[in-house]
């Protein structure tokens, strides 16, 4: 599966996508499907500052990175495909049936959300969003680093652990 | 004992980095006030933006040293450095360059972080000892 990660992430690519994520498991390609990101080269420079050597980054909206899932699939290299909200990765998930597990790994507080995990704040309408993920098929856990617990999205919005 | 100084940086990392970093420096020279410590655990991209430019507006700072080039600190400076031209992000920071930073009242903030930025590169190597050594 070249695709190994797609994570929610509202840091977008940072330390722990890069380092915490990339290293272990050998990311070679990042690509950040953020609609506004695409258009600015800016942000786009931004970024690319944050990446290693060695780790190709890209960046495109949620229609032409639905389109180009099939190409990642075939490629050799491991990917790592990130959204920094939720309602992104529901239009990618959406358009791109082929992403079966979404990786919640980084949603902070913002009016209007209630604290799940340490990291993880959700509005209602976000876990609406999440539920109706997982009715598609989608498994969704979140996980901020590898070596952390995975909490699969029932417990998450069950549970009161803020571990 | 500490001398009160004003603020002439802001130390952005994460965890606890920027409070061990700015505990370090008050360790050694007592000269910890010289820094703001911020954490962004638990901070959204926007909460370290706006946490970091309020701190630059309100304490006249014009440097904001933070830890890993790719990290959510640094990404934060930088957008705010792109609506304030005059602000200086450094990278990479470590107590070698707070240190330094610290003591070079002689220096506006921003030469003193250019020159402790090659202060803290210097700092960094690595020591082993020869297997046939005594």
């Amino acid at each position: 599966m070249p695709v190994e990660v797609y994570r929610i992430d509202d840091r977008l690519i940072h330390g722990q996508v890069v380092v915490g994520w990339g290293q272990p498991l050998d990311i070679a390609f990042v690509v950040l499907v953020d609609d506004a990101a695409a258009e600015s080269d800016w942000e786009q420079d931004l970024y690319r500052m944050g990446v290693p050597p060695g780790m190709a980054v890209s960046f495109m909206d949620v229609a032409s990175a639905a389109a180009a899932i099939s190409t990642w699939q075939g490629d050799r290299r491991r990917g790592l495909v990130l959204t920094g909200d939720i309602d992104t990765m529901r239009r990618l998930t959406e358009a791109a049936p082929q992403v079966r597990a979404v990786n919640l790994g980084g949603v902070h507080h913002a009016p209007g959300r209630t604290q799940r995990l340490r990291y993880i704040f959700l509005s209602p309408e976000e876990e609406a969003m999440l539920r109706a993920m997982v009715a598609r098929g989608v498994s969704v856990t979140a996980q901020d680093v590898p070596g952390a617990r995975m909490v699969p999205l029932d417990q998450l919005l069950a549970g009161t652990d803020l571990s | 004992m500490s001398e009160a100084r004003s603020p002439r940086a802001l130390v952005a990392a994460h965890g606890d980095l920027a409070a061990g970093l700015v505990s370090g420096v008050e360790a050694i020279t007592g000269r910890g006030t010289a820094f703001i410590a911020l954490s962004n655990r638990g901070l959204s991209p926007g909460d370290i933006e706006r946490a970091i430019r309020e701190t630059v507006d309100a304490g006249g700072i014009e440097v904001v040293f933070t830890d890993l080039p790719m990290g959510s600190c640094a990404i934060a400076a930088r957008k705010v450095q792109r609506h304030q031209h005059g602000l200086l992000v450094v990278t990479g920071a470590n107590l070698a360059t707070l240190l330094d930073f610290a003591m070079a009242d002689d220096l506006t903030p921003r030469a003193a972080a250019e020159r402790a930025v090659q202060r803290g590169r210097d700092a960094l190597g690595t020591i082993s000892v020869p297997p046939n050594a005594g």
